[in-house]
């Protein structure tokens, strides 16, 4: 007779079916024989958080920065309650991660049993399936099929939710084969004739542009290797959404910055003035978008997604491809090369009076600003840790707010997977989690999260985590004292009425960074600002940086209210222009 | 909103709503049901009528048919976010007024009142293949199968008949001839 083990032991020989290496958790009464069973499974090393939203965001880093599946492990009840926003935050994100949680045993449920919730009920809509394993026989499918559905597709969260008894009860466990599809969702393959209209497209267009997201990164670094040649063969402009940096080198002449609400000048108009949009794993978000009605207005638009319920859902496209990215990029420069060898040569007057409208919108600096002798400007901070550091092969998180956006307009990314930000759900307390996971995933490298004040303090408390496991993260707060962004619509929007916008009292983030354990260390000229990141930098501990910068910069450019992408606000510097010049708006 | 002090963009396009009939094969498991209409409320999706049971035991095949209105682009967001749901195999979508396709409703009518009043209530809903399943002295409880604007007309009609409680079912729908949906 075969061996029987215990569904804690189901769940682990899973797990290293699975070949999972780290999870991210946190004990409670309803997984306790899961976490018995963790030292008899020495492959899996455990990473003990501060609360299970650390966990989520944690899993995300690692999830995001490895592109493999974050593992997260919680007890029921409040445990998984935690773990909610970081399930979301995944969700929107489209980052794999698989969640398994305790529940109280199957004769409890419904009863309002100690540490019970409906987890399955309240995770419903913020995974791409879950399950509760209510049966010993299931719980093996069960744990290859969560992975199978997080992985393939458009990724995203999955939960198994496992009752205490369960993981008590013994069966077999049979072999694993990870060739065994088990009846995943499969979309219809993209066709060669949608292949060629794209390239026809491309041959016709006088105004074309590239517009990349996040699942250029999703479809794995050959995607951005590809995408690359790509670009390069057709000669054509690209510009980025938040979620896509990295995969086209920002230093790059051709990539016009990123777009969206606090996109380039160069970008926003480009994407607005266009003849043909190639979109290449962005979804049209509501904050690249702008006024929907006004968007891109003259344009032929193309959709290339892995995800089909992402065509047409906010703006209608005139040829959807649904494909992997990686493929579909592939099929189109073999038919590129085959029809049009040597395009970017011949195109290029094609598209020559393009390229010198977009360098007219370049010279406007958009990212410019007014730098100062006395203060910190956060901009200046970013400009400075990106000089610093671009040698090295860095890893950026963020937090959300202001200083999210000016490390996505400063930091220059060359490489897929450097860059972990919450963009769908924005999140604050994601950076400082998922710098852990990073970290864990990456454990030579420099891992940086740039953030706020107000953001960090909301998971502060995994600092503690990260000198646990000598995880030298690098905390670089932009210290203005107040929510940047709620601030600044504040001033923009609500007549500068600062409603409950400013930190009163905060906590002296070296002592702070002391009582955890680790190094802190304070900037507050920019004379100094150098010198302390290079101290920073030559640290090999977790480092606190607080980075006072002034406090009342705002972050621009800026698309305002309800506006279309060529109506945006510029920097203080043009304001300033423009009531000089009085009526005469320079705007080209 | 003239000034909407926000950076959402104000919808101000509004396209022609129609109705449609949803048919959805799913896995008959645990909160399949709930996934579904989780998803409709989550995404602000309209459910005009809903009915569901399984088709097939042996394969344990649901069927959930689901009326609902919305613009050409909604219907079509309900379909790619239903198929997207891991229990769900395949998704139908008929307009209303689609010719091949059968649609009905059934409702249960109790009339309560004299002899007179019951005939009358009877014959009024003789055109919709009335089937009388509880008879007493004084009351009569009438089964009809029709579409949803007939139900809705008679249910008001029967009331000078007597009529003191309506039950009804949500629509359920199939293709005339012999093709099958696939």
């Amino acid at each position: 007779m075969s061996k029987l083990f215990t569904g804690a032991e189901i769940v682990f020989k899973c797990l290293e079916d699975q070949k999972v290496e780290y999870i991210f958790g946190y004990p409670g009464g309803a997984v306790l024989p899961i976490y018995d069973e963790l030292k008899n499974f020495h492959s899996i090393k455990h990473i003990l958080v501060r609360h299970e939203q650390g966990a989520g965001h944690a899993a995300e880093g690692y999830a995001r920065s490895s592109g493999k599946p974050g593992v997260v492990l919680v007890t029921s009840g409040p445990g998984a309650t935690n773990a909610v926003t970081a399930l979301t935050d995944a969700y929107m994100d489209s980052i794999p991660l698989v969640c398994i949680s305790g529940q109280v045993p199957t004769h409890l449920i419904g009863t309002d049993a100690f540490q019970e919730c409906d987890t399955t009920g309240i995770t419903r809509p913020c995974t791409k399936h879950n399950w509760l394993v209510k049966d010993i026989k299931d719980l093996q499918n069960i744990m290859h099929k969560a992975f199978e559905v997080a992985t393939t597709g458009r990724p995203g969260p999955v939960l198994v939710d496992i009752p205490k008894d369960i993981q008590f009860q013994k069966i077999k466990y049979e072999n694993f084969e990870s060739k065994k599809k088990l009846n995943g969702k499969k979309h219809k393959k993209f066709s060669q004739i949608e292949i060629d209209n794209l390239i026809n497209l491309m041959s016709k267009s006088k105004r074309p542009i590239f517009y990349t997201g996040g699942g250029v990164i999703n479809s794995g670094p050959k995607a951005s290797d590809l995408l690359r040649e790509l670009v390069a063969a057709t000669g054509f402009p690209i510009t980025s959404t938040l979620q896509g940096l990295g995969c086209f080198p920002g230093y790059d002449n051709q990539f016009l910055g990123m777009l969206g609400m606090h996109g380039t000048y160069e970008a926003n108009n480009a994407m607005h003035d266009c003849d043909l949009m190639i979109n290449i794993g962005a979804r049209f978000d509501d904050r690249i978008t702008g006024k929907l009605d006004e968007f891109s207005p003259n344009s032929k638009k193309v959709h290339i997604d892995i995800d089909p319920s992402s065509i047409n859902k906010n703006v209608k496209v005139d040829l959807p491809i649904v494909g992997d990215v990686k493929e579909v990029i592939l099929s189109t420069i073999k038919t590129l090369n085959k029809k049009k060898p040597n395009f970017s040569k011949s195109n290029k007057q094609n598209i020559s009076k393009w390229w010198g409208k977009i360098e007219q919108w370049r010279k406007k600096n958009s990212l410019n600003y007014i730098n100062s002798d006395s203060s910190i400007k956060p901009q200046y901070a970013v400009q400075r840790l990106y000089e610093l550091t671009k040698e090295k092969d860095t890893y950026i998180t963020t937090e959300v707010g202001q200083h999210q956006m000016w490390a996505a307009q400063h930091y220059k990314f060359d490489k897929p997977n450097r860059w972990m930000t919450s963009g769908g759900l924005g999140t604050m307390g994601y950076g400082l989690p998922a710098a852990v996971g990073v970290q864990v995933a990456h454990p030579d490298k420099l891992v940086i999260d740039i953030a706020g004040e107000a953001s960090v303090l909301m998971t502060m408390q995994e600092m503690s985590t990260a000198v646990q496991y000598n995880l030298p993260i690098k905390i670089f707060i932009l210290n203005n004292e107040y929510m940047g962004m709620v601030r600044q619509w504040q001033e923009l929007l609500h007549d500068k009425n600062y409603s409950e916008s400013y930190t009163a009292a905060l906590p002296d983030f070296v002592k702070l960074a002391e009582a955890y354990g680790c190094v802190g260390i304070r900037a507050t000229t920019p004379d100094e600002l150098d010198e302390k990141i290079n101290q920073m930098l030559n640290t090999n501990r977790p480092v606190i940086f607080d980075c006072l910068v002034d406090k009342q910069e705002n972050c621009f450019p800026m698309i305002p209210s309800g506006k279309p992408h060529n109506q945006m606000i510029l920097g203080p510097e043009d304001e300033k222009e423009n009531k000089i010049t009085g009526k005469g708006k320079t705007l080209v | 909103m003239a000034n909407p002090k926000s950076a959402y963009s104000v919808s101000s396009k509004k396209e022609k709503s129609d109705t449609h009939i949803i048919v959805v094969w799913v896995d008959n498991e645990a909160g399949v049901l709930a996934r579904v209409v989780g998803l409709f409320s989550g995404r602000g999706y309209n459910i005009e009528s809903l009915a569901v049971a399984e088709v097939d035991a042996k394969k344990s095949i649901s069927r959930i048919t689901i009326v609902t209105t919305g613009t050409p682009q909604v219907i079509d967001q309900i379909k790619l976010q239903l198929k997207k749901l891991v229990p769900v195999h395949k998704v139908a979508d008929f307009k209303r007024n689609d010719k091949g396709v059968i649609f009905k409703e059934m409702a249960l009518f109790k009339v309560v009142g004299n002899n007179a009043k019951i005939k009358k209530a009877i014959n009024a809903c003789k055109k919709y293949d009335a089937v009388i399943l509880d008879k007493t002295k004084k009351s009569n409880v009438i089964q009809i199968t029709a579409l949803r604007r007939e139900i809705d007309k008679m249910a008001k009609n029967l009331r000078k008949f007597g009529l003191v409680s309506v039950s009804r079912t949500g629509a359920v729908a199939m293709t005339r001839g012999d093709k099958v949906f696939n």
